[in-house]
């Protein structure tokens, strides 16, 4: 065992499968000697060579393209993009091209790409770095999409990534690349993509989320002392359905929380399911916490927008009080 | 001959106070008025002192990430000066000598990496779009611009600027292609200042100039030594003429270095030798043009210490009107979402929820309504 962040984790498990895997390179901006501006690649270029970790030229759309070409010529390229509000310049390729090789060339052009992606906000970071578009990624079918919570999340979660066949985006939850270790096994193992994980234990209410809210939604719990389920999604394509489905039938109440916008962010679709799936179970409505509709603000004011731990507990309260 | 060049060409480089402060006196001769010198120098100081300040501020926490400008000051301000003040300046992050120069109060650039959006709010009468994060973007936009006004007859042309790394991003491609293409009288200064974060440019071009992705999309194109005022001056009037009287583009690499990290979370000792951040630092822009002035008899030592103090003062000025702008209330950020705002968004605005929106837990205590009564029933 070693006792890792989160950015240590995904550094090690990409140690791992490169080591494993001589088929793995990595490609983005300043990922080879300067080890990522988070350093989450950190070593990676001393110790691997400037063959497969490669510091590309400034161009995301240039990056997943690459990436799209190598997979089909037989290699696993796991580009990083360098924040979430830089994928725009790569939408084309990853929505119009490696979403829809496999299907459209009847499974001649699988596309083994695991794209990372640190996300979301509370870092007092500029403009376009502190988004979270993961709905976006989640509606695009032929996508899976996967954030980890957590550093044993994060290592087992990319690893399966990596080896799965299908393109995969990688969010890294960049509030949490640091904000607390745990125990990480050294050996490799994997997450399942697609299961969720149990965070709490509890029977008056299930709260879902995903990333850096789950910590707030564990903190608001603590605060408020009700015996909640919390669920952290894990992967968001394809969600685990199952494991939401017990425990609303279970508690038959439910908060959902994510930093993304509400409208249309993937709260709604999970929202659906339950009512579809659960709803002689429900005793409440459902209840979102999430980020505004709006464009996510200037770092002084993102405080108010990020779904904290107050207005999560809040939240439990009122759904209690049906 | 089946096989015969068709095309050939050359990028010129022009320099005229070169960094043993040599003096072109041809090209140099009245291309700026001694007293505009003066002034010139004088505001690279406030900026300099400010990014210094700025720097310091972010250490202690007063701000957030910012982008040092220090080294790369000649190439925005001497493109600045040239401009009109009809014309655009569309940036990136390390044009705030001529964004200052051009009008853009220096508080609304100290404002916006504190984190706050009004700092983008730039003032009517100032041709600048605001700092632009997403890099090789905003090119597009002055390509617009300059169209805007060629269709309304103005007069006016559009200036941008980008690094060298912007100039592999694929929007930078189109508006270059648009802008010769269309003949629109948009000037494209690219900074070329060796690093884009911790990359060489080696590995955004391997030509040996970047000007030469201007020619290559057809337009004229030149070198030019970024550190040295008079000659961005020089290029720039030349890349101007052509617009106002032809409609033209023209592409100019400023030649720069950047003597700070790329920004208050890079630490640029990881990638660069210290031996060439030395070498640049001779080549520094404002040394350059102060020995200009103490070589003309029209600065002295005693002026250096009043305007070092004077941009001192001013600067502490500046980061006062910066800090003394009350923080933004807690629902400011919907404020300008649309022109109108739609009611849901108000709704959110106003309750700062988005859970559980108009519905109330004490309804569901309500009595279910009574069945039909049997005499009413058929
Ligand atoms: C589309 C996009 N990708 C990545 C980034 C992150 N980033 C910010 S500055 C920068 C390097 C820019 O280099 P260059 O264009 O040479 O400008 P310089 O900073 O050297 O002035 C990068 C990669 C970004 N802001 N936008
Ligand atoms: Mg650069």
């Amino acid at each position: 065992m070693a006792n890792l962040t989160l950015v240590q984790a995904i550094n090690l498990a990409l140690i791992q499968e490169m080591e494993l895997d001589d088929r793995v390179v990595l490609l983005g901006e300043d990922i080879g000697r300067n080890g990522g501006v988070f350093r989450v690649t950190e070593g990676l270029w001393q110790r691997f060579g400037a063959e497969r970790v490669v510091d590309t030229p400034l161009a995301e759309s240039g990056i997943i393209g690459t990436s799209i070409g190598l997979a089909m010529g037989g290699m696993r390229p796991v580009p990083e993009i360098q924040f979430e509000g830089f994928l725009g310049p790569a939408y084309d390729q990853l929505c119009s091209h490696a979403a829809r090789f496999r299907t459209r060339t009847r499974g001649r052009f699988p596309m083994p790409i695991t794209v990372r992606v640190p996300v979301g906000g509370g870092i007092h970071a500029p403009e376009l770095h502190s988004d979270s578009p993961e709905s976006i990624y989640v509606h695009t079918p032929g996508i899976k999409v996967v954030m980890p919570a957590s550093p044993y999340d994060a290592k087992g979660l990319l690893i399966s990534a990596i080896r799965d066949p299908d393109p995969v985006i990688f969010f890294e939850p960049k509030r949490i690349y640091r904000a607390f270790r745990e125990d990480v096994p050294e050996d490799e193992y994997t997450v399942p993509i697609g299961k969720a994980r149990v965070v709490t234990e509890g029977d008056d209410l299930t709260i879902v989320s995903w990333g850096a809210p789950v910590v707030d939604c564990m903190n608001a719990i603590e605060a408020g002392g009700r015996s909640a389920e919390l669920i952290d999604l894990r992967t968001l394509y394809p969600f685990d359905m199952e494991t939401i489905a017990a425990s609303v039938r279970r508690t038959g109440r439910v908060v959902i929380v994510h930093e993304a916008p509400r409208t249309c962010g993937l709260g709604a679709e999970i929202a659906t399911r339950i009512m579809e799936e659960c709803f002689l179970s429900l005793e409440a409505p459902i209840q979102r916490v999430t980020g505004f509709d709006t464009i996510m603000p200037y770092y002084k004011l993102e405080l108010d927008y990020l779904p904290g731990a107050d207005r999560v507990g809040r939240a439990i309260e009122e759904v209690l009080a049906y | 001959m089946p096989v015969e060049p068709v095309y050939r060409a050359e990028i010129s480089r022009v320099s005229i106070l070169d960094e043993h402060g040599r003096f072109d006196g041809a090209l140099g001769a009245d291309l700026i008025p001694d007293a505009d010198v003066v002034a010139l120098y004088e505001h690279m100081l406030l900026c300099r002192t400010l990014d210094e300040i700025a720097f310091k501020l972010q250490r202690s926490g007063r701000m957030g990430t910012y982008p040092q400008n220090m080294g790369q000051e000649a190439a925005s301000l001497g493109a600045a000066y040239a401009l009109d003040r009809r014309d655009w300046m569309v940036t990136c992050y390390r044009e705030n000598a001529g964004l200052f120069w051009h009008g853009v109060p220096p508080e609304l650039i100290l404002l916006h990496w504190m984190g706050d959006e009004r700092g983008n709010h730039i003032p009517a009468d100032v041709q600048a779009t605001p700092i632009s994060i997403p890099i090789g973007t905003q090119m597009l936009h002055a390509a617009g611009l300059a169209w805007a006004e060629k269709l309304r007859k103005t007069g006016a042309i559009a200036c941008t600027f980008f690094g060298d790394g912007a100039t592999s991003e694929g929007d930078f491609h189109e508006a270059a292609n648009f802008a010769a293409n269309l003949d629109l009288p948009v000037i494209f200064v690219c900074q070329n200042n060796g690093w884009a974060i911790s990359v060489p440019s080696r590995i955004q071009s391997s030509a040996p100039t970047f000007a030469q992705r201007g020619l290559a999309y057809g337009m004229e194109s030149i070198q030019v030594d970024g550190n040295d005022l008079f000659a961005v001056v020089y290029v720039m009037r030349d890349a101007i003429r052509r617009a106002r009287e032809q409609s033209r583009p023209t592409f100019i690499e400023a030649v720069t270095y950047r003597l700070r990290d790329h920004t208050t979370a890079d630490d640029a000792r990881r990638y660069r030798d210290a031996e060439e951040l030395a070498a640049w630092e001779k080549r520094d822009p404002l040394v350059r043009l102060r020995g200009w002035l103490e070589s003309r008899r029209l600065w002295s030592p005693d002026q250096e210490a009043a305007a070092k103090e004077r941009s001192q003062s001013e600067v502490n000025a500046i980061v006062a009107r910066a800090e003394g702008i009350a923080a933004p209330a807690a629902g400011d950020f919907f404020n300008h979402m649309y022109a109108e705002l739609p009611d849901e968004l108000r709704r959110q605005r106003d309750t700062m929820r988005t859970s559980s929106l108009g519905q109330d837990p004490s309804e569901c205590s309500r009595e279910p309504s009574p069945p039909p009564s049997p005499a009413h029933a058929h």
